[in-house]
């Protein structure tokens, strides 16, 4: 396994190159081109403010004003998370023909398909940080050095789960379905909408358990909460547990792997 | 020092129930193994404790039917699947041409899927970007290469992908089946990197039904039959073996299809039937008026002679033998001459004329409508007949014994054996051989042949000598036939019977008269190789 982590590594100009040849292809021969990758999130997110502040409008939001920036910081990660996943999940059979044909470590797939969600992640930032100035929210840079290692915490995290559901799928198409669901609950069980704070004790202890909503709530510490980053206990424990998960996800899939071109 | 080492290596694939899924994953995990400890659905033995050796620098070429576990083999050499069993041993940079082309993404360009693909194939960037022009100038796609490649032809797409895999320049090769790529001047193209690399000491494996080229370029060939090596050696030697069991697979087939053919003569002249049923007894009437020649000999005798014979024998009273006065009658009569020479034989083309003229008519009222009068090529293969007079059994026959499959220039025996139940007099055998295209090559029988029988009673065998079988290579059909002079069918086999004829040259048509080429003056030829 610690070998062929090694490869893995070696093999990162592969991992390069796809990731650039994945955000080609994806938005090659439409009209806005890479353009997309800014337009996709602000669509998602004019819809959910629209329907959570226009059509639903909620009493609880005080405090969480602009609700449309505070939606974004949480908003954001998930979609890269939620995309890597559903992505990941489905990659080694669509590649199936290139697993059966050609000789490569193929956990690069999964990771391609986590690392170019990333980049759109990266490339939506921009827009984040201009709601936060056009709203005249203050960029703390105190704060702000936080932001890399959370980012560094939903890699892992991702990375872990990505390599598990893409190796299960293979053995269970069923996975696939099943995700996309399980991803809907879980978007509306992670504080994203609405704030971690605002749960009652009980529910507090329960959404402790959920990985994802320590990443929003850093984030919305991080960027839209004017108070001091007060997450790192659970940032640390949480950054202990991805690691952990990307070894048991990246192990799952090294023990399957020789099944793969069989099964696809 | 061997380049590729396979070590008594098997390869099992497995399907697993539904059930037996979630068994497998647990003990997938828990015992690390995926295929230890399980009873599988169904399991094919791919390959089955393959040893092999290929030494550094040598070509070897592996041969052997569909399904014998050639393309299994390179897998496992190219380490993307791994063996049940057994042991895989690679040294250096392998490349393999499996599938040109895998791993392109249709909607960006060619350059860059050129760097995608090295990258994949285990190239750095800086290598491909000195190889760069040589690989396209390699695929001739120079105007093209900006375009993405879903715009490429097949034979583009494939170019390129084989351009990239042989510019990995790799230790090891390995090629399946993929040399047929673009047109006659890329195909040389290929064969000199092919030679190149042999000149250059890589190692080659080299999957192919191409057995010339396992004979020309290869130090060695292996011979793999049903996932076992059969034989390993001199490519000529062993090319030449395999061959030999294909030949003698395709006799067992085809004798296979004969036994089908000759026990089953109902179902095989079931397929007409239904619709000649309602015409059953109506071809007799139908057929007697408009024939104004000779209505007795070619309608009379059918009315006469067939209905009885029916009612007693089952097979007779099969349908099917509402054909005969249509289809058979004027190929048992002058063999399928008729229908190119109409004017045949004096007392026959009377018989013949009625049968080609009653033939229009009879289909007219009759549903069996679907085969063409007169045109017999286009009949279906069957048997019918009477049965006053039955063919028992056909065996062809070659220099050493029952055979299916004849060199050219071979002596051939169709050996009949008959039975009539009660004595007959009137009689006459009849046989055609007819090409797959349907074509006759030739036809004739005892009576076109002025033999007059006099009695033929109980059982005998009819033995119709061929010297030489002077036909090009190919498959051909046989008819046999026993009927009366007239034409009247005691028992027809139509296209019963297939052979195979084998050829070292590659001419072309039906017949090959016995030639020799000679020249003089300033004319030279080279020996042939």
């Amino acid at each position: 396994m610690l070998a062929n982590l090694i490869r893995l590594f070696r093999y990162r100009g592969l991992v390069r190159i796809l990731v650039a040849r994945e955000l080609k292809a994806r938005y090659r021969g439409s009209v806005l081109g890479f353009f997309w990758s800014f337009v996709n999130p602000l669509l998602l997110l004019l819809v959910y403010s629209f329907v959570f502040t226009s059509i639903i409008p909620r009493g609880d939001l005080a405090g969480l004003e602009p609700y449309a920036v505070f939606l974004f910081c949480g908003l954001l990660p998930w979609t890269w998370f939620s995309s890597s996943l559903n992505e990941s999940a489905n990659i080694l059979i669509v590649n199936g023909n290139l697993i059966k044909k050609v000789v490569f470590p193929v956990e690069i797939l999964p990771v391609v398909a986590v690392a170019s969600n990333l980049c759109h992640f990266v490339l939506g930032l921009p827009i984040l940080f201009g709601f936060l100035v056009w709203y005249g929210l203050p960029l703390r840079p105190a704060e702000l050095i936080w932001f890399p290692a959370v980012v560094a915490v939903q890699l892992c995290l991702t990375l872990g789960l990505a390599m598990f559901l893409a190796a299960l799928t293979v053995h269970f198409r069923d996975v696939k379905d099943l995700l996309a669901n399980a991803l809907v609950l879980w978007f509306f069980a992670t504080p994203i909408l609405y704030e971690m704070s605002s749960l009652t004790e009980g529910g507090r202890a329960l959404m402790n358990l959920n990985p994802f909503a320590h990443l929003a709530v850093s984030y919305q510490q991080i960027l839209f909460h004017g108070e001091p980053f007060g997450h790192g206990p659970w940032l640390g424990a949480l950054a202990a547990a991805g690691g952990g998960l990307f070894l048991l996800g990246y192990w799952f899939f090294d023990r399957l792997r020789d099944s793969f071109a069989e099964e696809v | 020092m061997s380049a590729i080492a396979l070590d008594g290596v098997s390869k099992v694939y497995r399907r697993y129930g539904y059930q037996r899924r979630f068994a497998t994953l647990k003990s997938a995990l828990l015992t690390g193994s995926l295929v230890r400890h399980l009873r599988p659905d169904e399991s094919f033995r791919a390959l089955d404790d393959v040893s092999l050796t290929v030494a550094a620098g040598a070509t070897c070429g592996v041969i052997g039917r569909n399904g014998s576990g050639k393309s299994t083999l390179l897998k496992l050499v190219a380490g993307i699947t791994r063996p049940t069993r057994g042991q895989v041993r690679v040294a250096g940079r392998v490349s393999a041409l499996i599938e040109l082309g895998a791993g392109f993404h249709p909607e960006i360009s060619g350059r860059e899927n050129v760097f995608i693909n090295g990258v994949m194939l285990g190239l750095s960037r800086r290598e491909i970007d000195r190889r760069f022009d040589e690989i396209v100038e390699f695929a001739e796609l120079e105007d093209f290469i900006d375009a993405p490649v879903k715009t490429y032809s097949s034979g583009m797409y494939m170019r390129l992908g084989f351009a990239v895999a042989v510019h990995v320049d790799p230790e090891v090769l390995l090629v399946d089946e993929v040399l047929a790529v673009g047109d006659e001047g890329f195909s040389l193209k290929c064969l000199d990197k092919f030679a190149e690399f042999k000149r250059r000491g890589k190692t080659i494996l080299l999957v192919t039904h191409a057995l010339p080229m396992v004979e020309r370029f290869c130090d060695e060939a292996v011979w793999l039959d049903g996932g076992r090596k059969r034989l390993t050696g001199d490519p000529r030697r062993v090319v030449q073996m395999y061959l030999a069991d294909v030949e003698q697979a395709e006799d067992v087939h085809l004798a296979a299809e004969d036994a089908k053919a000759q026990q089953s003569p109902a179902v095989s002249g079931a397929a007409p039937p239904p619709a000649a049923a309602s015409a059953a007894t109506a071809p007799p009437d139908t057929a007697a008026p408009p024939d104004t020649t000779a209505p007795p000999d070619a309608a009379g005798p059918p009315d006469a002679a067939g209905p009885p014979h029916a009612e007693e024998r089952p097979r007779g009273a099969e349908a099917v033998e509402a054909a005969p006065p249509v289809v058979p009658a004027p190929s048992a009569e002058e063999g399928p001459a008729d229908s190119d020479t109409p004017a045949s034989p004096s007392s026959a083309s009377a018989a013949a004329e009625a049968a080609e003229e009653a033939s229009p008519d009879a289909t007219a009222p009759d549903a069996a409508g679907e085969q063409p009068p007169a045109d017999m090529f286009k009949a279906r293969e069957g048997r019918w007949g009477s049965g006053a007079v039955r063919i028992e059994r056909v065996t062809l026959e070659g220099r050493r014994g029952a055979a299916h499959v004849f060199q050219s220039g071979e002596p051939m025996t169709i050996r009949m054996h008959v039975v009539a139940e009660q004595p007959v007099a009137d009689f006459a055998f009849g046989v055609s051989i007819f090409s797959s295209e349907g074509v006759c090559c030739y036809g004739t029988n005892t009576h076109l042949e002025e033999l007059e029988p006099t009695r033929l009673d109980g059982d005998g065998e009819v033995a119709f000598v061929v010297d030489r079988l002077d036909l090009v290579a190919g498959t051909y059909k046989l008819d046999v036939a026993v009927h009366k002079r007239d034409g009247f069918s005691y028992d027809y086999h139509r296209l019963l019977y297939t052979f195979r004829v084998k050829s070292g040259t590659r001419d072309v048509g039906i017949y090959r008269p016995r030639h020799a080429w000679r020249f003089s003056g300033n004319i030279r030829f080279d020996r042939p190789r």
